[in-house]
């Protein structure tokens, strides 16, 4: 085990996997001599050399859709888009094409290509350069959507990403990368996509999170623990496909729940899982879901707007109360 | 030879063509590919050129009509042709200008929709309220047979939720109340307008009447009794709670718990209860012991007692009925049983029968250990420590072999009771 | 200079096109009859591109088509039952009736498809290429696509890293004058499309897309430099006799110019020009024919006794690994 940062995590997932698979490389914009505008990327054009670290023009669609070629193609590209506000410009690649190629085929095409890319908001970059439209992305059916929100998930989630055959999403925040924690050494550890955790345990309601809503509801469970409220929090870590097993099991012991998202609440992930929880836990709810989600309005500038308009521990901590009948 | 022209499909959702104009008259030469026609679809006017050469013999749908595509609009042929219109598979009635769709059934106007009744009237609506409740209040409610009008809602809106049906059940399993006097009763066969004393139905006792009506009416109850030596018993348990505190004792009722969970993980089919078209054989064994209180009877459920060590059980028991004694049951410790005990004992009862707690397929009733004359193996009259234990079942579920072979199984548990503590 | 073809193999190309004409006009017929569904891209009249191209083609190199696919499918080897099968939407269909017209492929034929956004396809072909300079590989990637496709910024996008990277792309332009019905210079502000090659400093040359040896020997020269030097931008002037689909009242053009191209029918020049090198006669054209009939008769009567795909085959597919929601 090592201590590390989600970015390292992800770092060190890319280079153990450029190493393993020769048909494994990067593209995207600044990737290469500028190191990523993360800094996850960091000297792997010395490493790696020309060939497996593409700098690209700014030209998103042909980023998406020149990785999907080389899948076709039998290459493991890693694309890289700078962050998800600017995935819309390649929208038509990722859902019409990424995701559709090997079913419209009837198979005879295969597109094992990785996406990466950030999200999230909280540093005042304005509204175009904040969103989580996370859930967009994982209503379409071929593609696969993944959100770690620990350094262990990070890693093991993007080897997993990598490895599969099948077109993968992987979702980074924007101010999770400094987070810490510890990372098993294994080279072939692998988070499995499409698998939810318990985070915390509790029994006295389901708080449900993920990416950096999950640091957000692990911190609202400790005060609330002070409280004497248990609250137990599961990490979805895949968004497509969802995991709902532990969610359930859970919800039928503590008969309530609240998801916590950083994308808007309308249409959100919450909707999806609030509704999957009626459906398979009904006679369990003794109040309806709550969502706490990022305030209706287009991300401002100002800081302490933009502040009220994400999610915040005690907004999570108001909607427990809520669900348990609390004032 | 004669072909018929159908209406063509020209466009991806086109499903009728206005037969706009006749390009070509009957009887016309017509050459491939030269337009015969134009039709007009809601998007645009086009023209429909013959696929083939020869004479436009007939037309069967005049200009200005609509039809369905496939409908035959035209026959084509070689010239001098007679063309056999039957033989084609045009009747006079698909010739006319408004033809059936074919293949298409026949819409039927649709009738004024009845307003649909949603589902069973909620409790309360006699009313003129309807009654909120969070689902697992509901649930709760219907598996302890709690009438919800009775119950108080504390969540918005009066929404009754989990925390008000369990403190219902607080409030109404009560404190103890005192053992009354015991009255000298007139002997009388029937209520007399004089001389009684009314006493309301609880909703606690409405319920247990409720289900030990259904529970006779329904279960076809057969009962059989077994004597059972409990020596060795009565010494292990001896021995065991030499080792204990006086908190963690181990009971007689404890001993036969322990003895029914190993029984019945030998005969799963007594740990079962039966539905409507099948017999559910239960993954778990949580007993239910019964309780007596002033109120009525209660059953407070032991899970997984096959699991459970003697010490655990007893604990569990212990806390379960100082709870249920108390007032300070949870909802979850009343639900769930797969089998119940019910032990008179404490009250110097020989043997007694239970009825049977519904949707169970089994009660065991256990009575009093005493100590009584037997005929030992070599026949002389000795002093043996004996119980009685009888068991009702449903005979929908089980049978009397069945049931017989299960109780000597508890027997065998209880007379070499080491298989209790294995 | 393109390897000359021998006689076998010039009836060979003319029985393609023969072939690619009397399938399109059998499927515009079963269009009519409601057995093929959705929309319908007839090539009628364009025949000349995909049969002289996919001779250049080697069997290694990589095809990308827009939607009007059909001539391209079976000028590239597919199996024209499987192709109508296709059409019909039937099991045997060679995407298991589940692309349609518009998603003919074969893996094995190296023919990624058939696709139905506009220029969705470009930076798939793009990437192609890019994997074949990762593997420093020897085939090309030829991208066919509409002169209305090079408006788009896919275009802009797919030629411009190509060309900045130089990947063996060979960008094949119909230019058949119609975007759907939108003619060329009200779409394109350079109407010549070859010189938008320019932007990117690429080859690029306009060539005559009815000649079917001159799209054969352009081709196989944008091919060679593609694969040592990088992407070429060809142009092929062509035409289609019918709409730009089934249903298709043709507002946008007069019955006299469609005749003034039929004229220079590619099918029957070629004929000519067989007939004038003495390849073949009449009787060999008649040959032809029939052998074509045949093969088309044989082709519908499969597709249409074909079983349908197995309510199975719904959620076949999705993923190669299915992890379903729980």
């Amino acid at each position: 085990m090592t201590r590390m940062t989600v970015r390292e995590a992800i770092s060190q997932a890319l280079r153990e996997e450029m190493y393993r698979d020769e048909r494994v490389f990067i593209m995207g914009e600044e990737i290469g001599t500028w190191g990523g505008t993360y800094a996850v990327t960091r000297g792997f054009l010395d490493e790696f050399g020309e060939r497996r670290v593409r700098d690209t023009p700014i030209a998103e669609g042909v980023i998406v859709g020149a990785a999907a070629g080389a899948a076709i193609a039998g290459l493991r590209p890693v694309a890289e888009l700078m962050t998800i506000n600017f995935a819309f410009l390649a929208m038509d690649q990722i859902v019409n094409h990424v995701a559709k190629l090997h079913y419209m085929f009837n198979g005879q095409i295969t597109v094992p290509l990785v996406i990466r890319t950030v999200g999230g908001g909280g540093r005042q970059l304005g509204a175009t350069h904040s969103q989580t439209p996370d859930v967009v992305f994982a209503h379409f059916p071929g593609l696969k959507v993944v959100a770690p929100g620990t350094p262990a998930d990070a890693k093991g989630l993007l080897k997993s990403a990598i490895r599969d055959d099948d077109p993968v999403l992987f979702i980074e925040h924007a101010t999770l990368y400094q987070v810490k924690g510890e990372v098993p050494d294994d080279e072939d550890f692998l988070v499995p996509i499409g698998v939810s955790e318990v985070k915390r345990e509790g029994k006295d309601v389901t708080i449900v999170s993920y990416s950096k809503m999950l640091q957000v509801a692990l911190e609202a469970a400790e005060m609330l623990a002070a409280d004497g409220i248990e609250a137990e929090v599961i990490d979805l870590r895949t968004l497509r496909p969802l995991d709902t097993r532990p969610i359930v099991e859970s919800v039928r012991r503590t008969n309530r729940m609240v998801v916590v998202e950083e994308g808007w609440r309308a249409y959100g992930i919450g909707a999806e899982i609030a509704s999957r929880v009626t459906e398979l836990a009904f006679d369990s709810l003794d109040a309806p879901v709550r969502r706490v989600a990022q305030a209706e309005v287009p991300l401002p500038y100002n800081r302490r707007l933009e502040q009220m308009a994400l999610p915040q521990v005690q907004d999570v901590i108001h909607a427990v109360r809520d669900v348990l009948y609390l004032k | 030879m004669a072909e018929i022209i159908a209406m063509p499909k020209l466009g991806f959702d086109m499903a009728e063509g206005l037969l706009s104009e006749w390009v070509k008259k009957a009887g016309d030469p017509v050459a491939e590919g030269e337009t015969i026609a134009i039709i007009e679809t809601d998007k645009a006017s086009v023209e429909v050129p013959s696929f083939r050469a020869g004479v436009l013999h007939q037309i069967l749908v005049q200009a200005g009509n609509s039809v369905p595509i496939g409908t035959p609009i035209a026959v084509i042929g070689n010239p001098g042709e007679t063309v056999d219109l039957a033989a084609l598979g045009v009747t006079p009635a698909t010739s006319l200008a408004v033809p059936e769709a074919p293949g298409k059934a026949v819409q039927p106007p649709v009738a004024a929709e009845e307003p649909v009744v949603a589902g069973p009237e909620a409790p309360g609506t006699a009313q003129g309220g309807r009654l909120a409740a969070s689902p697992v209040a509901l649930h709760m409610a219907a598996e302890l047979g709690i009438d919800m009008r009775q119950v108080k809602g504390t969540g918005p809106d009066g929404r009754i939720i989990k925390r008000d049906i369990e403190e219902y059940v607080k409030v109404h399993a009560g404190p103890p109340a005192k053992v009354p006097a015991t009255p000298i009763l007139t002997p009388s066969s029937e209520p007399t307008a004089e001389g009684y004393r009314s006493e309301p139905l609880s909703p606690m006792r409405q319920t247990i009447g409720r289900r030990m009506v259904e529970s006779k009416q329904q279960a076809p109850h057969f009962y059989i009794t077994m004597d059972v030596d409990m020596a060795a018993a009565m010494a292990l348990r001896a021995q065991l709670n030499g080792l204990l505190a006086e908190d963690e004792k181990i009971s007689v009722n404890d001993l036969v718990t322990k003895a029914a969970a190993v029984a019945l993980r030998q005969f799963p089919n007594i740990n079962a209860s039966f539905a409507s078209n099948e017999i559910r054989i239960l993954d778990h064994i949580n007993i239910g012991i019964a309780v007596a209180r002033e109120a009525g009877l209660l059953t407070v459920v032991i899970r997984d007692c096959d699991r459970k060590s003697l010490a655990q059980i007893a604990r569990d028991a212990r806390d379960l009925i100082n709870h249920a004694r108390e007032g300070r049951m949870k909802a979850d410790d009343m639900v769930g049983g797969t089998f119940t005990i019910s032990n008179l004992g404490m009250f110097d009862v020989e043997d007694f029968i239970a009825i049977i707690n519904p949707p169970q397929a089994a009660i065991l009733a256990v009575g009093a250990v005493k100590r009584v004359p037997v005929v030992d193996p070599n026949g002389q009259l000795a002093v043996g420590t004996r119980m009685k234990m009888t068991i009702s079942a449903d005979h929908r579920v089980t049978d009397g072999a069945e049931a017989a072979r299960f109780l000597q199984s508890l027997r065998t548990a209880l007379e070499e009771p080491m298989r209790l503590v294995l | 200079m393109a390897r000359a073809l021998a006689k076998d193999e010039l009836l060979e190309l003319y029985r393609q096109m023969a072939l690619i004409r009397r399938f399109e006009e059998k499927s515009a017929e079963l269009y009519a009859e409601g057995k093929i569904g959705g929309f319908l891209h007839l090539y009628v009249g364009q025949e000349a591109i995909a049969t002289g191209a996919c001779q250049a083609l080697g069997a290694n190199d990589h095809l990308f088509t827009a939607y009007r696919d059909h001539g391209w499918a079976i000028a590239r080897g597919l199996d024209p039952r499987r192709v109508m099968a296709e059409l019909l939407g039937k099991a045997t269909g060679v995407s298991g009736g589940k692309g349609g017209s518009m998603h003919l492929a074969s893996a094995e034929h190296h023919y990624w498809g058939g696709h139905a956004i506009v220029g969705g396809h470009l930076p798939l072909a793009t990437g192609v290429g890019l994997a074949v300079r990762y593997n420093e590989g020897p085939e090309a990637v030829l991208c066919v696509l509409g002169e209305g496709t090079t408006n788009i910024g896919y275009f802009h996008e797919s030629v411009n890293l190509a060309a900045v990277w130089k990947l063996p792309v060979v960008y094949l332009v119909e230019n058949n004058q119609y975007g759907m019905g939108t003619e060329v210079g009200r779409a394109s502000a350079v109407r010549n499309i070859a010189e938008k090659g320019c932007a990117y400093d690429i080859l690029n040359r306009q060539i005559n897309g009815q000649n079917l040896l001159e799209v054969y020997e352009a081709v196989d020269q944008a091919l060679e430099h593609a694969r040592k030097e990088g992407p070429v931008l060809l142009e092929a002037l062509t035409y289609r006799y019918v709409g730009h689909s089934m249903g298709d009242p043709e507002r946008y053009r007069t019955k006299a110019e469609i005749d003034e191209w039929r004229t220079r029918d590619p099918i029957r020049r070629f004929a000519e020009l067989l007939q004038k090198d003495g390849v073949a006669d009449q009787a060999g054209f008649d040959a032809i024919q029939h052998s074509v009939e045949e093969l088309m008769g044989e082709a519908v009567r499969f597709a249409e006794e074909s079983p349908e795909p197995d309510d199975a085959a719904l959620c076949e597919h999705v993923y190669v690994n299915p992890m379903g929601h729980r």
